[in-house]
């Protein structure tokens, strides 16, 4: 069962093209690789996922719904670049906001909703720092944080917006292979730069800078750095690549066809 | 201090500037988590456009102030809800527009004149028992709406777009959010003046936030040290007779160098 199903979609920012032409089918219980150049579109496309953002054409579907009505069993976790680091709030406070009902007032949250975000904090070995602030964890730990938080929330769909970037990479390696292991009963779609690292762990790859390809198995070939990165493949990854049977020659040629 | 109190009117500025404390205590948590203290500098700045129309065409004073400083808040929410980016030359715009507005309002006003001093640093050694209870009963009612809401607005204010999917309408709290800072910053301007109440909106929040494990208790820290700042600028400008707002907030800002100097040897050698 597809649990998302794009189809044809264009998306653009005040007429800039974002997105062009987009299918995308990510079938239940996959793990997909995000990847592309920066401003190619990779994080749009999440926010179109999301339901924040609209398509300008074309349709999209989470779970066979709306994005927006599929929201609330997607569990995305944001860049922690992008977070508040002084802001007062403890990791389980974080973690129970993924328990966040807006039908629900008051401040106190339920007994069953702590110790379902304490069982998600738990999953990702982060409940011994439950009663922390959470400015005083490392990035890697921050980031477990908002991934159980994400976790809370129950979803059928694991969606990350490149959670590697402020880990280093032993941190990487445990984190993927973190994923991995949460793939077993959930769908699991990272936004990432880490090609190599990644290539590893994921069951397919999805291109994207503006238009989208899909390849249904975790290589990383020159071939598709040389359409989506238009750079030369020795700067991108200087020794794997070569084993695929692509020349550096080839590789440029490519890279100009789609210039 | 004890036998200052014999005195209605300093038993008035106690109080209001306890109440002051306590309505920014839990504004000024929002103000500084949610980053948009330009734009309450500029909503009580613009504010003063309210004061002139209100004096030039005769109209009741809160009515008109109030209404103003509402509109010129909800454009400067328009602005920094779409387009971040922007929003700071916006609301600079609309702050300096509105104070401009307002002066040659009251230049044209035949035989009256508002003195600028009073709006900027209040009278809150003249405040009547009258603002005292429109000014419980707005910390009323902010308690009571942040206590309701406090999921939401925590939600909206640690991560917006997570809060959006979880489905929370982010966008009526913004504004529900900065019309309530619109109203209290108006009728707390009144009693102590504009620029006591964006010390004591900035500087107790931006203390205490370091310490503070929750929105919660960086609401009633705030609305403590306010209140201490207070109490303690009232006292001084009892003593030596000086300017009560201008006391209070020299003993805010003298906090605020005391803490930025203790956070330094405190977290000395850690990423702060």
């Amino acid at each position: 069962m597809a649990i998302i199903e794009i189809k044809n979609l264009d998306f653009a920012y005040n007429r800039e093209v974002v997105l062009k032409d987009v299918n995308l089918t990510i079938q239940q219980n996959d793990f997909v690789a995000i990847i592309g150049p920066n401003g190619g579109g990779k994080t749009t496309l999440v926010k179109l996922i999301l339901g924040l953002l609209s398509p300008l054409k074309g349709t999209l579907l989470v779970d066979n719904k709306s994005p927006q009505k599929a929201s609330p069993c997607v569990g995305y976790v944001p860049q922690d670049v992008h977070m508040n680091r002084s802001f007062p709030i403890t990791v389980i406070d974080v973690a129970l906001m993924g328990k966040l009902d807006p039908k629900q007032r008051w401040s106190r949250q339920s007994a069953a909703n702590r110790r379902d975000a304490m069982a998600a904090l738990d999953r990702m070995d982060m409940a011994a720092h439950a009663d922390k602030k959470i400015g005083e964890l490392s990035g890697g730990e921050r980031q477990r944080v908002l991934i159980a938080r994400a976790l809370a929330t129950q979803p059928k769909l694991l969606l990350l917006d490149e959670p590697t970037a402020s880990i280093d990479t032993k941190g990487r390696e445990d984190l993927y292979k973190l994923l991995k292991k949460l793939n077993k009963d959930i769908t699991v779609v990272v936004v990432s730069h880490d090609l190599l690292v990644i290539s590893r762990y994921v069951k397919s790859v999805a291109c994207v800078n503006k238009s989208l390809h899909y390849h249904n198995q975790a290589e990383i070939t020159g071939e598709m750095l040389g359409a989506m990165y238009l750079c030369s493949v020795e700067e991108v990854c200087p020794v794997e690549l070569v084993g695929h049977g692509l020349s550096h020659r080839e590789a440029a040629q490519h890279q100009e066809e789609y210039r | 201090m004890i036998e200052a109190l014999e005195f209605e009117f300093m038993r008035n500025a106690l109080a209001a500037g306890l109440l002051a404390s306590v309505i920014c205590g839990i504004m000024g948590t929002l103000v500084v988590v949610n980053r948009i203290v330009f734009l309450s500098g500029g909503i009580a700045h613009a504010a003063y456009g309210g004061i002139g129309l209100a004096s030039y065409f005769k109209w009741p004073f809160l009515p008109a102030t109030i209404s103003f400083s509402l509109f010129a808040a909800m454009l400067m929410a328009t602005v920094s809800y779409s387009k971040r980016h922007r929003a700071d030359t916006v609301i600079g715009v609309i702050w300096a527009l509105g104070m401009a507005f307002g002066i040659i309002l009251i230049d044209l006003t035949p035989g009256y004149n508002v003195d600028l001093m009073s709006y900027l640093f209040g009278s809150i050694l003249a405040v009547p028992r009258s603002d005292l209870y429109i000014m419980a009963f707005i910390s009323v009612t902010m308690v009571f709406l942040v206590t309701y809401y406090y999921q939401d607005l925590l939600a909206m204010s640690y991560d917006e777009e997570f809060a959006k999917i979880r489905g929370v309408s982010v966008k009526k709290y913004y504004f529900g959010m900065i019309g309530m800072l619109a109203v209290a910053v108006v009728l707390v301007m009144q009693v102590v003046g504009l620029i006591l109440i964006i010390a004591l909106l900035t500087i107790p929040p931006f203390i205490v936030e370091k310490y503070a494990k929750s929105l919660f208790q960086m609401m009633v820290a705030s609305s403590l040290l306010g209140a201490a700042f207070t109490v303690t600028g009232l006292w001084l400008s009892y003593r030596f007779n000086i300017t009560s707002g201008a006391s209070i907030i020299m003993v805010s800002g003298v906090a605020f160098l005391i803490s930025l100097i203790v956070n330094k040897i405190r977290f000395a050698g850690s990423e702060m």
